[in-house]
């Protein structure tokens, strides 16, 4: 492990740009920290943190200088990765048919900087969903390949979070090239640097710093444990698969309607939620053609439809859906939760629809029942 | 094309402000792309040139709000082979619809000096109230890439690809923080037909709901919420009596808290 201090984060954007990457990372814009091309450390939010709660958000200036002392935010690597609108294919007609014209593949490497547990775990469960054996999703593979992934330990999770309970954070263990600890220690200000890949390896040899003392690591340390018990929400995960699919009729589920706008947004800002629809679009004239793809969600009228209406009429339905794909059957589909506890979901639901309350009223209600036999 | 194939389109306007009609108009670029491979047939705010009837499209501007509306709109029904009807007055009624809260005839002896020399109906009413309509196009005015989008699919025999869900899968789409959730704003996107690409939030105000209600929309949870966060009763009447004051969802909203 190596020690970097505050001074020098700057030397680890340089290299990564000398070493062709374009940089992302955490900057604050429209009252949110949100993931955007950064050129610098000057750029990241130093000074903030977030408070969020069910259905809200804010920033609040920290009296310190600490970069990353605020949780995932509005926006998630999903973007970059899994970009909400996506040109596939375009086509011109020709007079014998048409033709499908190639556009370029993007060229410049990605470094995604400041990336939480949480989210990693999201890009390796997308990774399964998108790069898995025969379905294999072009637009993905392109886009994934030659991301250098710079991890930040969470040190400041917020009061929507749940990751220690899902079992990815706060610390990261795998998927990244270089993970990132930020230390405030009385006037010291520094980052332990760990590197997770050969390449991780490279740039860190590079980077002005020492290898970092037993007393610098146990700090450290002991941030990160402290973390575990600053997060506001914890779920249950005992049998949840079995809970679920137990109680596909429990009247928790019409409770939740009442509140649910089938809005969508927990869907959209859920770093491993999959879904789209695909548009073809032509134009007036008829020559032209564009097939896109846009994120879509389970919560809308539309995503069920078949021949004769959509399966899914009822926001009850919906919701059922979103919460037993995510916490259940996502397991069998995929091998692990579709959740990974970053409390997205929760934040900016825009009447504070809680799935770690709502699993907890279905365990319950369960329980209630099963005592009065 | 033969001239015979080629569809003829015509525009008609009803109780509105021409807003929508607008949007067509400014679509001018687009459409000389497609000079010969449709007819203005009939469309008075561009042209006054009028080519007979029946029409293979009909564009309905406007609420009706007259007697003599009400047989107009069958008219136009009997020339066309698809009716479709744009904007928020032809779809829900429109701002004037707010005499559906009233007493018409109250209005009119306080406007106009002789009361009696108008004729008019106590509601004002969208245009799928009198005749079967083909498609909605939303909006308070419509969006001139939705009616490209929608003449494109008419003249290529395709469905439009023109969603009913929120508005804020637009505004997520598009990376737009929520104005609600970060600002506590009122935001009336959640309930919302998308449409307008969330336009409102990107400039860091609530949407005013231009669209009118989503498919199913919960208007009543989006009210309890908002009661919640300190929003009074007489503003969520407001909110809801907008644009869309009388499209079924909105205005029992509004109707319960008025009580
Ligand atoms: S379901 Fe909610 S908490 Fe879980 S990963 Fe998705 S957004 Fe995060
Ligand atoms: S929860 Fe809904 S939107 Fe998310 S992946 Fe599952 S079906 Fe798709
Ligand atoms: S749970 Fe919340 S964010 Fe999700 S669809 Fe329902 S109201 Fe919208
Ligand atoms: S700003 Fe409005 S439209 Fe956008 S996500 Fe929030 S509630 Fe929905």
């Amino acid at each position: 492990m190596k020690v970097i201090e505050r001074k020098y984060l700057e030397n680890l954007f340089d290299q990564l740009k000398e070493m062709g990457y374009d940089l992302f990372g955490p900057t604050v814009h429209d009252g949110a920290i949100l993931y955007d091309q950064i050129e610098s450390a000057n750029e990241l939010p130093a000074g903030w943190r977030d408070k969020q709660e069910k259905g809200t958000y804010r920033l609040e200036k920290s009296g310190e200088p600490s970069v990353f002392a605020f949780a995932a935010g509005p926006h998630s690597w999903k973007k970059f990765l899994h970009p909400a609108e996506n040109l596939l294919w375009r086509a011109q007609r020709t007079d014998d048919g048409f033709k499908v014209l190639k556009d370029p593949e993007p060229k410049r490497k990605k470094a995604f900087i400041g990336v939480r547990s949480c989210e990693l775990n999201a890009i390796l469960i997308q990774d399964k969903v998108f790069l898995n054996g025969l379905a294999v999703d072009a637009s993905y593979q392109a886009l994934r390949k030659d991301v250098f992934i710079v991890a930040v330990n969470c040190t400041h999770p917020a009061g929507t979070c749940f990751c220690a309970s899902m079992n990815t954070g706060p610390g990261a263990t795998k998927g990244f090239d270089i993970s990132l600890t930020e230390v405030l220690d009385g006037d010291r200000h520094y980052f332990l640097a760990e590197s997770g890949s050969s390449l991780g390896d490279d740039v860190l040899i590079d980077i002005s710093g020492h290898d970092a003392l037993d007393d610098e690591i146990a700090t450290g340390k002991k941030a990160l444990e402290d973390a575990v018990g600053k997060m506001g929400r914890n779920l249950d995960t005992t049998n949840i698969k079995e809970l679920l699919y137990a109680n596909s009729e429990s009247p928790v589920w019409d409770e939740v309607a009442a509140r649910c706008l089938s809005c969508g947004n927990c869907t959209m800002v859920c770093p491993t939620c999959f879904c789209t629809t695909v548009e073809d679009k032509t134009d007036l004239t008829g020559q032209h053609d564009e097939r896109w793809s846009k994120w879509d969600s389970c919560f809308s009228l539309e995503f069920s439809y078949i021949h004769t209406g959509p399966v899914r009429s009822t926001v009850r339905s919906r919701y059922r859906q979103w919460m037993t794909h995510k916490l259940a059957s996502w397991i069998d589909q995929f091998g692990t939760s579709g959740c990974v506890g970053c409390g997205r979901c929760i934040t900016w639901c825009p009447v504070g629809i809680d799935i770690t309350e709502e699993l907890a009223a279905i365990r319950n209600n369960q329980t209630e029942k099963t005592n009065q036999i | 094309m033969p001239k015979a194939n080629i569809p003829k389109l015509a525009v008609w306007k009803f109780a509105s402000c021409d807003g929508c009609q607008l949007s067509l108009l400014d679509c001018e670029d687009e459409l000389l792309a497609i000079a010969g491979k449709i007819e203005i047939a009939n469309f008075p705010e561009a042209s006054s040139a009028v080519v007979k009837g029946p029409y293979d499209l009909s564009l309905v501007e406007g609420s009706i709000t007259t007697p003599h509306d009400e047989e107009r709109i069958h008219k136009i029904r009997k020339m066309s082979k698809y009716v479709i009807t744009i904007g928020a007055c032809a779809t829900a009624g429109g701002i004037q619809a707010l005499r559906n809260f009233k007493d018409v005839n109250e209005f009119i002896s306080l406007v106009y000096a002789r009361p009696h020399y108008i004729s008019t109906l106590s509601k004002s009413t969208a245009i799928a109230d009198h005749i079967e309509v083909d498609f909605e196009l939303r909006g308070c005015p419509i969006n001139k890439n939705q009616l490209l989008e929608l003449i494109s699919a008419f003249l290529h025999n395709r469905k439009p690809n023109i969603p009913n869900y929120s508005v804020c899968a637009e505004c997520k789409r598009r990376g737009t923080v929520c104005v609600m959730v970060s600002k506590g704003i009122t935001c009336m996107g959640p309930v919302t037909h998308a449409g307008c690409n969330a336009l409102c939030p990107s400039y860091n105000r609530g949407c005013y709901s231009c669209f009118g209600p989503k498919e199913t929309p919960n208007a009543a949870s989006l009210s309890r919420w908002l009661l919640e966060q300190g929003v009074e009763k007489e503003e969520l009447v407001r909110i809801f009596r907008g644009f869309n004051a009388n499209a079924e969802p909105f205005r029992k909203e509004s109707e319960y808290y008025e009580k």
